[in-house]
């Protein structure tokens, strides 16, 4: 996404003494739009402490989803600190301003950010660490900083050596170097280089503990019914029954829901059977799928916001015959793995909070609120996440544990949601439409227009953020749109349609990625051209982005024509800083279509941690699959007619092909991974489906067009 | 009160009979490596083994398994349990972690049935169990590497 926060704020190194007399120093940032940038306030905090007893703790402003955060950020440290990635201990940090993500301009885990945001503070907070303990072992000994080296968390001078924990409390007393040199890239020695993930072993062993898995003294379970439809709330309900049952202890109303209160998740679960609620269902009962797609219509003409144009592309299709198309995407539940969960304590020393979250900030506002406290009376404890996605971007779950926590004073609950709450009071991947024209001239591009109509996620989550008429997340595919067109007009419109919108996984890079490499595609072949060479052609300012084009291609084996049965897609897309494009290959007939690969080349800059970025691809890839395929959100009478993984499909070990990854080496500045693979699945399979059949699939999922894949 | 064999050691617990295995574990004994994720044997997560077959716990009601062994994630022991788990490591299969309990219990029970699986045997045994993350190529990986390694022993 762009940086509502933006880059430019200025930066500060905090150095104080742990209690016991460690090292302890942290980055802080000035407030956005500080009135004096120069004397503000800064908040102070710390990302790592060096502990006299030589533990080195990193404490992890983002949090471990999968994506591997953990074990990426500790080797930007541990480059710099010079010591062995292994040993540091890694906590999930506490909200705190001095943990805001400037990409993002709160305390969130999402958008691709981590690497990009940590990259150059993280590696100079290692290196203003080490620069202190090195200057503490050169006072000790008596001799120059510049004889000294540090490796391997220790300091050496000649043959004589002392380990870090024992220079913690003298460097502590150390005024903070204004200016340290970071290592460049040639001189990395873990940066690149393989690692186990730190979290690898615990996980394959059922040994690391998520939100769902937390545990306190006393703890208490509670379940939650909600109305069926989306936004009712409780009108009347009779407890008798469920009161009765053995270990039931409270049963709460809390608005658009009501809670039990058990001894064990199961008795809660039970008891929700025995209640009796009338439900107010509101408004929201009147809503359905073809009504939401008719509100998207209905807005075709609206001009919304211009996002990015060249040259006068309303003149050229206006005064020629352009080719037109129109494009749309379904509704998609997240379903992380680990159903929204909470343990919530609300008691006279405030309230805690222990939960899997993206967003640490929004989680202590939320409970700040529902318990009507002061924020500083909030503590959340953020946990292993078992999938993020961008559902635990919302904090829905933490609310209603908080809500339901504050009916036992002093007694920790642990709110658990059924999968059937998850997929049908999810916020969903917004649903939309995409106007397409062009016109062609010379077998290239003359003039293009595009024009997203989706609900805006962000108006609902952060309305500030929007600003005249533009969603900073509908725009991304669009603001990096690539290709070299001399009349270029990209708009997106905001149309609100009833149902709760969230951020999923690539956002609207997928939206749009998919409507516009189809249709350039569509152009591809309406030219005459190789969709190879058809792109290549326009990305004559943009080397990055041609050359995994060319190598995707190459790796794969493209060839524009078909082999009987057999046939390729491609897709490309610059995203999150990184350059991707995918090729997919696709074998039999449109009844029982086969996915034989999926080949993408990928320059995403500095690779931090090879292995993982390839995973994260691998991973992109099977959550393009669920975009592709045939999982779909629909609705009627204001219910989500999906409920579990029967009705909503996510791919199975056997529909998954093989995934090559090619890294392209480069030393530029790092880009996001995290849901870079996403985007381009879904139109390079329909690329490819329209090589292999002829058809041109412009809805998704794609089975929805009658067509079949085994 | 029920009593089975869980991890290797007898013991007794006090719950409703329809409480599902699932729950005895994660509530009554504080054992959270098993995981619920979908509560209609969908998807796996909570895969223990009854008697030695992967069976899921989270439809398995506490009254079902009285006098019978129960396995968990955390009382998988022996040489293929220990070949899955290495290989899991080498390959670095979990990314968020969530459905890995289950993907090992499924994979250490198909290697023990199984010991050098074809990539279509391995699809077949593990295909319901889910991974939101999309490991699955890491998985099939994985479990090769294992079969390779037992068969090294």
């Amino acid at each position: 996404m762009s940086s509502p926060g933006g880059f430019g704020r200025r930066r500060f190194l905090k150095v104080s003494v742990l209690a016991g007399g460690g090292l302890m120093l942290g980055v802080g940032y000035l407030a956005p739009r500080a009135s004096d940038a120069a004397s503000g306030p800064f908040v102070p905090n710390a990302w790592i402490s060096v502990h006299p007893d030589g533990r080195v703790v990193l404490i992890c402003p983002r949090n471990e989803m999968g994506q591997d955060v953990r074990t990426s950020l500790t080797m930007l440290l541990a480059e710099e600190l010079a010591v062995d990635p292994l040993t540091v201990t890694v906590e999930e940090a506490p909200p705190d301003p001095v943990y805001l993500n400037r990409l993002m301009g709160s305390q969130i885990t999402g958008g691709s950010t981590s690497i990009r945001d940590a990259w150059e503070p993280l590696r100079k907070a290692g290196a203003t660490a080490r620069t202190m303990l090195v200057a503490a072992a050169a006072a000790r000994w008596g001799v120059s900083a510049a004889d000294c080296r540090a490796d391997n968390g220790r300091v050496l001078h000649g043959s004589r050596s002392v380990a870090y924990g024992a220079l913690a409390a003298d460097a502590a007393r150390l005024p903070v170097p204004d200016q340290v040199p970071l290592k460049s890239a040639r001189e990395f020695s873990v940066i690149g280089k393989p690692l186990p993930r730190l979290d690898g072993a615990d996980k394959a062993r059922g040994r690391a503990i998520f939100g769902i898995d937390m545990r306190q003294p006393g703890m208490a379970y509670a379940a939650l019914t909600t109305c069926p439809v989306l936004g009712g709330r409780v009108a009347s309900f009779d407890a008798t029954e469920a009161l009765k049952r053995a270990g039931v202890r409270k049963v709460v109303d809390i608005g658009e829901g009501v809670a039990v209160i058990a001894d064990h998740y199961w008795v809660a679960h039970s008891a929700l059977a025995d209640l009796r609620i009338q439900w107010d269902e509101g408004p929201g009962a009147e809503l359905d799928t073809a009504a939401i797609y008719a509100q998207l219509e209905r807005a075709q003409n609206r001009p919304g916001a211009l996002v990015k144009h060249s040259g006068d592309a309303a003149a050229v299709l206006g005064s020629k015959k352009p080719i037109r198309a129109t494009y749309s995407a379904q509704m998609l539940a997240h379903v992380a793995l680990e159903p929204p969960n909470c343990v919530a304590r609300v008691s006279e020393r405030g309230v805690d909070v222990w939960a899997s979250t993206q967003f640490p900030q929004g989680a202590l506002a939320a409970a700040a609120q529902e318990a009507a406290l002061d924020p500083g009376a909030v503590r959340v404890h953020p946990q292993f996440i078992g999938g993020g996605f961008g559902r635990r971007l919302d904090v829905d779950f933490i609310r209603q544990a908080v809500a339901i926590a504050k009916a036992m004073p002093g007694t920790p609950v642990q709110l658990i949601w059924t999968r059937e709450d998850d997929v049908t009071h999810d916020f969903y991947r917004p649903p939309s439409l995409q106007l397409l024209s062009a016109v062609l001239e010379g077998g290239r591009i003359d003039a293009f227009a595009y024009k997203l109509i989706s609900p805006s996620i962000t108006n609902r989550m952060f309305p500030g953020a929007v600003k005249d008429g533009i969603d900073g997340f509908m725009t991304e595919g669009l603001v990096n749109f690539s290709y070299d067109i001399p009349h270029l007009e990209l708009r997106t419109v905001i149309q609100e349609v009833g149902i709760r919108v969230g951020y999923w996984r690539s956002v609207s890079n997928a939206l749009n990625a998919f409507a516009i490499e189809s249709f350039v595609d569509e152009l591809a072949h309406a030219a005459g051209r190789d969709p190879v060479a058809f792109r290549i052609a326009m990305l004559g300012a943009l080397p990055r982005q041609r050359a995994v084009l060319e190598c995707a291609a190459k790796t794969a084996g493209f060839a524009a024509r078909p082999s009987p049965g057999r046939a390729f897609g491609v897709a490309s897309l610059e995203c999150y800083d990184s350059h991707l494009a995918l090729v997919a290959e696709l074998s039999g007939t449109a009844d029982r279509l086969k996915l034989e690969k999926l080949t993408y080349a990928v320059d995403c800059g500095i690779a931090v941690h090879p292995d993982q970025v390839i995973a994260q691809i691998e991973s992109g890839a099977v959550t393009g699959l669920i975009n592709a395929l045939r999982a779909k959100v629909t609705v009627r009478n204001g219910r989500v007619e999906q409920s579990n993984f029967d009705s909503f499909p996510i791919p199975r070990m056997p529909e998954v092909p093989p995934i090559e990854v090619v890294l392209i080496p480069s030393d530029a500045t790092p880009g996001g991974i995290g849901e870079a693979g996403v985007p381009l699945v879904a139109p390079a399979i329909a690329n490819a489906l329209f090589a292999l059949t002829g058809t041109r699939v412009r809805t998704l999922p794609l089975e929805d067009a009658g067509v079949k894949f085994a | 009160m029920t009593t089975f064999e869980l991890n290797g050691k007898t013991i007794e617990v006090d719950a409703t009979a329809d409480t599902p295995v699932l729950w005895v574990l994660r509530d009554h004994l504080g054992m959270t490596g098993t995981k619920f994720g979908c509560g209609k044997t969908l998807c796996r997560a909570c895969t223990v083994y009854l008697n030695g077959a992967p069976t899921f716990s989270c439809l398995l009601p506490l009254s079902s398994v009285e006098g019978q062994k129960i396995t968990t994630i955390e009382g998988l022991r022996g040489r293929v349990a220990e070949a899955v788990q290495s290989a899991w490591d080498r390959i670095q299969v979990p990314q968020c972690g969530y459905c890995q309990s289950g993907q090992v219990m499924a994979a250490a029970a198909l290697l023990t049935a199984n010991p050098r699986p074809s990539d279509a045997e391995i699809d077949q045994a593990m295909q319901f169990n889910l991974c939101r993350c999309g490991t699955y190529r890491r998985i099939r990986r994985a479990i090769h590497e294992a079969a390779r390694t037992l068969e090294a022993q």
